[in-house]
């Protein structure tokens, strides 16, 4: 039904697609494999009218067509699930759905008549949703069925959708993918975008890689594995799951007793939490996010005020510390927003190492910075952690997400902290960088630092933890040994079933 | 699209300097305009000013010492920038520091003169940084907005030199003679700022701020300190993640940036001819809107310490050059201030265009990337492999 042909898109100074050759059949899932940068945001982008192509055709049901707009691509019957969701929280799903579409009454809205047709679609997909429910209200999962809806509702025949997971719970997904799946029975067609390979081998019909703005592998997906996807991804093989070398587990390193942090809004974020992470293992976080990680994570690095309970590390009572002090006491944080607090963007690379110990003395003469010290330190750091930089005095912003990541990982590393806190660590990293940090912080357990790893990657939970503990809610639902979890015992924690 | 930009073609980055060199030469262009409209030949008047400006030995003192206290000020204003605080009461800074200085100067009339003098302008720092760190906490603690709370202490800093000048500090002469002009005894002379060629009007007061805008430079780019400031003007959330004091820091730098605008009073009061504090009853008339015009002189150096040396210098030209113009050609003063005012309003509206040049960084090697990063800003928080 779709034909993109010899799609080319150039940016100053980046060519995004490169001849770009792209099909979708009715009824069939074409995924669009590819890294950050690789060009699959740009090609939908064309397709969805947001971007017009440099070179090349789109037809569609064989018929060449011009989209210079979203309002065409509607027009056409494609619709579009973005990543982030395109709601107006204030407002029903009904209105929401209706929204931006002529009623029947003239100047006054129609919407039982909405309400109606959404029921119908509803009941027909598997996608039960009350019409008059406010969207603030709802759940996430909840907010992407009607972001489905309402592009069922404007009668897509062809449907793209961003990373429709990112958000979801295991279960959510398998419910995702059910629902899909009746989509495509009725002859519609859909384009998936994803990174998580096993989701991908378990949707798809058909896979196209791109890698740098070029096609890679096209392949149906019998016959595909994770190991042969990543190659062509990547150009190289790559190893998933980084060999762990069996480590003694020490004694308790972070120690924390019925922690409670409130949120942002004022909410009860962490309830209660007990945890206790070991010198020399990797403790996995895994959970939707929102359920209290971002908030534990901060009270522990101080950043965030405990209104009860301790923590503990290495001993040494820290709560409600200064962020100084708690470093001084051997933590060390990977925040999750890389350049929102992780790095200064216009600091460079060197300023950006020397950000948490621009007063120890080796770094200091006579008061004053001394740069030869400094510059020694950065280059050893950028050497030893691949950081792929010009220079040290590049600014961060100029730097790829992976190489941030890895300059950040350095810097917190650079003490040989007891407590590592590592939240997201390879979100929207290239798998090159992502499987160097998982490398690294295996390394770092072999030094008997105790890791907390918050993820929302299961596939990364499940490839470095030792122990996997889920949050839900503000607490810990259930811890359970890596050895002995399932991903299907960790989905129903995660969507707060307490474990027996 | 971030790559889009990183990629344009790098320019050499004295270009982004030029900028509000170029605003200068369109406010002028505009005045040009104006001075025609008044019947007054442009050319003339521009020859006028600039000869007044620049032309002999006494203009380029005149200038010089006009330059001085807007040098002080920018030099304070480069300092809260960097930590991203926008002082606008360089005027009240400098008030308080002029009255703390000329109190202390009133009050050990029998120092010695070696002693006098730095322990005067010591008090003029005291004074401003006092003036400055008030809304340096109200911000840092009470997120209160440090523009509005700068400009309201302006208006306490006046009218506390009314109230000091008319009353306790009065010179007594002026009370016995019934003329109640509100201004001070002339000082101690061991507080008269020495004069650099012996006699003559040049003091110490230039070369004291040309050190102070290199103290500056050192203190940001050289001492733990400045990189403090630095960082929580950047990202205050990722300092605080690094462990820096954020509110600390910024009522630090807010201090600082006082205490140079303090100092300026201080120079401004010791280097006038006079050798006394006088007032007009308003704060124009004390500071001459060095605490407003050494913003300008900072934005046009780029918010750099070193450079806001020589954007002091052709502000102070300007101030000095416009007086030349106005006798020369007969125009009302107004037209000189709506020149000023020109000048202030264009410079501080290229910096816009000059924050966009200097934002497209050199052309990023190849090797730096791991690939193009074109959607690496596109697709925030994707998901990992």
């Amino acid at each position: 039904m779709l034909e993109m042909r010899g799609i080319t898109k150039r940016f100053p100074g980046v060519l995004a697609n490169h001849r770009v050759d792209f099909t979708v059949n009715a009824g069939e899932v074409h995924t669009l494999l590819g890294e950050n940068g690789a060009g699959k945001s740009t090609l939908m982008k064309i397709l969805y009218g947001l971007y017009q192509a440099d070179e090349g055709e789109i037809f569609l049901s064989g018929e060449r067509v011009e989209i210079h707009s979203p309002t065409d691509a509607i027009a056409h019957n494609i619709g579009m699930i973005h990543q982030h969701f395109m709601l107006v929280e204030t407002l029903t799903v009904a209105e929401n759905v209706a929204l931006g579409l002529p009623s029947n009454r003239g100047l006054r809205t129609d919407l039982d008549a909405v309400s109606e047709r959404i029921e119908e679609l509803a009941g027909r997909y598997g996608l039960a949703i009350d019409p008059g429910a406010v969207v603030w209200q709802l759940a996430v999962g909840q907010r992407q069925r009607v972001e489905i809806i309402k592009a069922l509702y404007r009668d897509a025949q062809l449907l793209i959708l961003d990373e429709p997971t990112a958000v979801l719970t295991p279960q959510e997904v398998d419910q995702l993918f059910v629902t899909l799946r009746q989509m495509t029975d009725d002859g519609r067609g859909l384009i998936f975008i994803s990174h998580k390979l096993h989701e991908v081998l378990a949707l798809s019909d058909r896979i196209t890689v791109l890698r740098q703005g070029t096609i890679t592998g096209q392949v149906p997906v019998e016959g595909a594995t994770r190991e042969s996807l990543a190659l062509m991804m990547v150009g190289r093989q790559v190893k998933l799951a980084p060999d762990k070398p069996p480590v003694e587990i020490g004694e308790v390193a972070l120690e924390i007793r019925g922690l409670s942090v409130m949120g942002d809004r004022g909410d009860k974020a962490v309830r209660g939490l007990n945890l206790e992470v070991h010198a020399g293992e990797i403790l996995g976080i895994a959970g939707v996010s929102g359920n209290g990680q971002r908030e534990m994570a901060q009270a522990i690095a101080g950043l965030r005020q405990a209104t009860a309970g301790s923590i503990r590390i290495g001993g040494v009572e820290t709560t409600n510390h200064t962020p100084a002090d708690v470093r001084k006491n051997g933590l060390a944080y990977v925040t999750e927003g890389r350049l929102r607090d992780g790095a200064i963007a216009d600091f460079s690379v060197s300023e950006n190492i020397l950000l948490i110990d621009h007063t120890d003395k080796r770094y200091l003469k006579r008061g004053l910075l001394d740069f030869k010290a400094i510059k020694e330190h950065s280059l050893r750091l950028v050497d030893e952690y691949a950081v792929k930089t010009p220079t040290i005095d590049t600014p961060a912003k100029n730097l790829s997400g992976g190489n941030i990541q890895k300059m950040i990982l350095a810097r917190e590393m650079s003490g040989t902290p007891t407590v590592l806190v590592a939240s997201q660590p390879t979100r929207g990293v290239d798998i090159g960088a992502a499987e160097y940090i998982h490398k690294r912080l295996v390394q770092q357990r072999a030094e008997n630092t105790a890791i907390m790893m918050i993820s929302e990657d299961l596939d990364e939970v499940f490839a470095l933890s030792d122990r996997i503990a889920v949050i839900y809610e503000g607490q810990i639902i259930g811890i359970v040994d890596r050895q002995t979890a399932t991903r299907e015992q960790i989905g129903l924690m995660m969507a707060g079933v307490r474990p027996e | 699209m971030a790559q889009a930009e990183t990629n344009r073609r790098s320019r050499p980055k004295f270009v982004a300097y030029l900028v509000p060199l170029g605003a200068v030469v369109l406010a002028l262009a505009i005045g040009a305009i104006m001075l025609s409209l008044l019947g007054a030949n442009p050319v003339e008047g521009f020859r006028a000013m600039l000869d007044g400006a620049f032309g002999s030995g006494d203009a380029l003192i005149e200038t010089a010492l006009k330059a001085t206290p807007l040098l002080f000020v920018g030099v304070g204003i480069t300092i809260a920038f960097r930590a991203n605080v926008i002082n606008i009461g360089g005027e009240g800074q400098m008030v308080a520091g002029a009255l703390l200085a000329t109190a202390l100067a009133l009050a050990l009339p029998d120092l010695p003169a070696v002693v006098m003098l730095p322990t005067v302008l010591l008090a003029g720092i005291v004074g401003g940084a006092a003036w400055g760190a008030v809304p340096g906490a109200l911000k840092a603690y009470y997120n209160v907005n440090e523009i509005l709370s700068t400009i309201m202490l302006n208006v306490v800093a006046v009218q506390l030199m009314n109230f000091l000048l008319r009353g306790p500090m009065i010179d007594p002469g002026e009370l016995e003679r019934g003329t109640r002009i509100p201004q001070t005894a002339r000082l101690q002379e061991g507080a008269d700022l020495p004069l650099l060629f012996g006699n003559g009007r040049l003091h110490i007061g230039p070369l004291i701020a040309v050190l102070a805008a290199v103290a500056a430079y050192i203190l940001l780019w050289r001492t733990p300190l400045g990189f403090r400031v630095r960082a929580v003007g950047l990202s205050p959330d990722a300092a605080r993640y690094a462990g820096i004091p954020v509110k600390r820091t910024i009522v630090l730098a807010m201090t600082m940036s006082g205490a140079m605008s303090g100092l300026a009073g201080a120079v401004l009061v010791f280097g006038s001819e006079s050798h006394r504090m006088v007032t007009d009853g308003s704060t124009v008339g004390f500071t001459g809107s060095a605490g407003f015009n050494g913003i300008v002189a900072a934005l046009f150096g780029g918010l750099h310490p070193i450079w806001t040396i020589p954007a002091s210098f052709m502000f102070g030209g300007l101030l000095v050059g416009g007086i030349a113009l106005q006798r020369a050609v007969q125009v009302p003063s107004a037209l000189i201030m709506a020149l000023n005012g020109l000048v202030v309003v264009f410079v501080v509206a290229s910096d816009r265009w000059k924050k966009r040049l200097q934002e497209q960084p050199a052309r990023v090697d190849d090797t730096a990337t791991d690939g193009p990063v074109l959607e690496a800003v596109v697709d925030d928080g994707g998901g990992g492999p």
